[in-house]
């Protein structure tokens, strides 16, 4: 296992059918293991003991659907650059507050799923749109990758290509079409004035100036 | 001492109690705050979706403080993070400032150098001073156990913060909060997010992550938390109770703006400061010690 354990993490193009074959073996059972394990299934024992099965989330990577220009493209953007400096230390899921409390999410895994280019794993998933932006695994990444900045990439590639969670679609058009969140109306300022607090404009047309798209 | 303010949507819809106190305790320390009424949104909710319309908001907002030639304050982290990145990022990148300001030249705008964007609590620390601050105070609001909630873009990003506080060991909400004579208490987890940016994803996830700081919060003994941030006072005020009930638990700990709890050290009342507005009743626990009137 240890011995092998290098191709789990290499994101290399040239490594990626080896790795995939590797990859598929952990998922199958303890067979290949046999040599290190006195009996089948020890392994699976061992990492679900060690790391919860849920935790372990390279095993099931299917490396068939990987697209090399995904990687291509994500390393082009000023913020993915960075990417294939990471080495799998998993800083950034150790300190993640949201995997803290929801093993669906993982940063290092995303960040492995892009460089195998699994482009449609990625940008479809949901697990995306988890990520908190509080920047805590940007802070402490050893290798520099400004991981936050990167979800924040791989979210606008994933609304582009119409894959985004409803709330987020409606903030975006929110702020497009009125320049708010919340639009103040003369309730609002109504509230306002009976505690002191100055009226604010209740419409906003520079919007139209400035998105003249939306 | 003189900045623009800016409000951006939470706050002077959802938040009003922090815009007062923030008036209020501005007035007292001779800041001069002024409104710029065509303030829009910073651009912060709209990075997940679209990253080039964040950059056109936050630059069209500096623009209009820098057309009066005025720094910004902001009140709410998340508004100080999205303009403070805009600065950083079109102070070097001179092809994205030039598109900004084609789009900016149709409302009659030009972002030039850009200004200073400060949150209002970095201004406290900072430029006001502690000195100052404290010959404010006149009630002592010793015996209050305070839990200061940083959250996360009051400090970070830290590359764009100029390390004005430590990220792994922040200490200047300790600091202002200790000159009122509040103890204020130390609890794992301190660092932690709020959650607050998920609740539109996944309300599960997201009230999940507030509630292990609030289990670290009770566990310390605190009687109240201190925030600087609109949204995570959603979190930990508004949805306290909905906590309390989705995990069958009580913590009843009322969260107050670092503003408010300045003004009740400075002698301010509980309307001038707007803790009536606050959901987690906040006057049987400041009875004791400040504001109980």
């Amino acid at each position: 296992m240890l011995k092998n354990a290098h191709l789990l993490r290499s994101p290399h193009p040239s490594s990626l059918r080896r790795t995939g074959m590797y990859v598929s073996l952990l998922g199958m059972s303890g067979a290949l293991y046999l040599s290190v394990f006195e009996q089948a299934g020890d392994f699976e024992r061992l990492v679900t003991r060690h790391c919860p099965k849920e935790r372990f989330v390279m095993a099931d990577i299917d490396l068939s659907k990987a697209d090399p220009n995904f990687r291509k493209e994500l390393l082009a953007h000023p913020e993915g650059e960075k990417i294939s400096a990471c080495f799998t230390c998993k800083t950034c899921t150790a300190s993640c507050p949201v995997s803290a409390v929801n093993a669906k999410f993982s940063p290092y895994r995303i960040i492995r799923l892009a460089l195998f280019g699994l482009k449609k794993e990625v940008l479809e998933s949901d697990f995306v749109w988890l990520c908190s932006s509080c920047y805590a695994c940007q802070e402490r990444c050893p290798q520099g990758v400004s991981i936050t900045e990167f979800m924040t990439l791989l979210k606008n590639m994933a609304i582009k290509a119409g894959h985004a969670p409803a709330g987020i679609r409606a903030q975006r058009d929110l702020v497009r079409g009125q320049g708010r969140i919340y639009a103040i109306d003369e309730f609002d300022n109504k509230k306002r004035n009976k505690i002191d607090l100055p009226s604010l404009p209740t419409a906003c047309s520079v919007v139209k100036v400035l998105f003249p798209e939306s | 001492m003189k900045y623009a303010l800016f409000l951006g949507c939470t706050i002077p819809a959802r938040s009003r109690q922090y815009e007062l106190s923030a008036r209020k305790v501005a007035q007292k320390l001779g800041m001069d705050l002024v409104d710029i009424g065509e303030f829009v949104c910073c651009g912060f909710p709209v990075k997940a979706s679209d990253l080039k319309s964040a950059l056109v908001l936050g630059a069209y907002n500096i623009a209009l403080s820098e057309k009066q030639g005025l720094d910004l304050c902001a009140l709410c982290s998340s508004c100080t993070s999205a303009l403070t990145e805009v600065v950083h990022h079109l102070a070097h990148d001179d092809q994205a400032k030039a598109e900004v300001n084609e789009t900016l030249a149709k409302a009659g705008l030009h972002y030039d150098q850009g200004v200073k964007v400060r949150h209002v609590a970095r201004v406290l620390y900072e430029e006001v001073g502690k000195d100052e601050i404290k010959k404010h105070l006149t009630k002592s609001l010793e015996g209050l156990r305070i839990a200061n909630h940083y959250g996360c873009h009051y400090l970070k990003p830290s590359e764009i913060y100029d390390n004005f506080d430590q990220v792994e060991d922040p200490h200047t909400l300790d600091e202002l909060v200790a000159l009122t004579g509040a103890t204020v208490v130390d609890y794992p987890n301190k660092k932690r997010c709020c959650g607050g940016p998920v609740l539109p994803v996944d309300e599960k996830t997201s009230l999940a992550i507030a509630r292990e700081k609030l289990e670290d919060i009770r566990e310390a003994g605190a009687n109240a938390i201190n925030l600087v941030c609109p949204f995570c006072s959603v979190m930990y005020d508004s949805n306290q109770k909905g906590i309390e009930t989705a995990f069958s638990t009580t913590y009843n700990l009322p969260v107050l703006y670092l503003t408010q709890v300045l003004g009740l050290a400075m002698g301010m009342d509980r309307k001038e400061l707007g803790l009536n507005m606050n959901v987690v009743k906040t006057k049987d626990a400041l009875a004791k010690y400040a504001g109980g009137d």
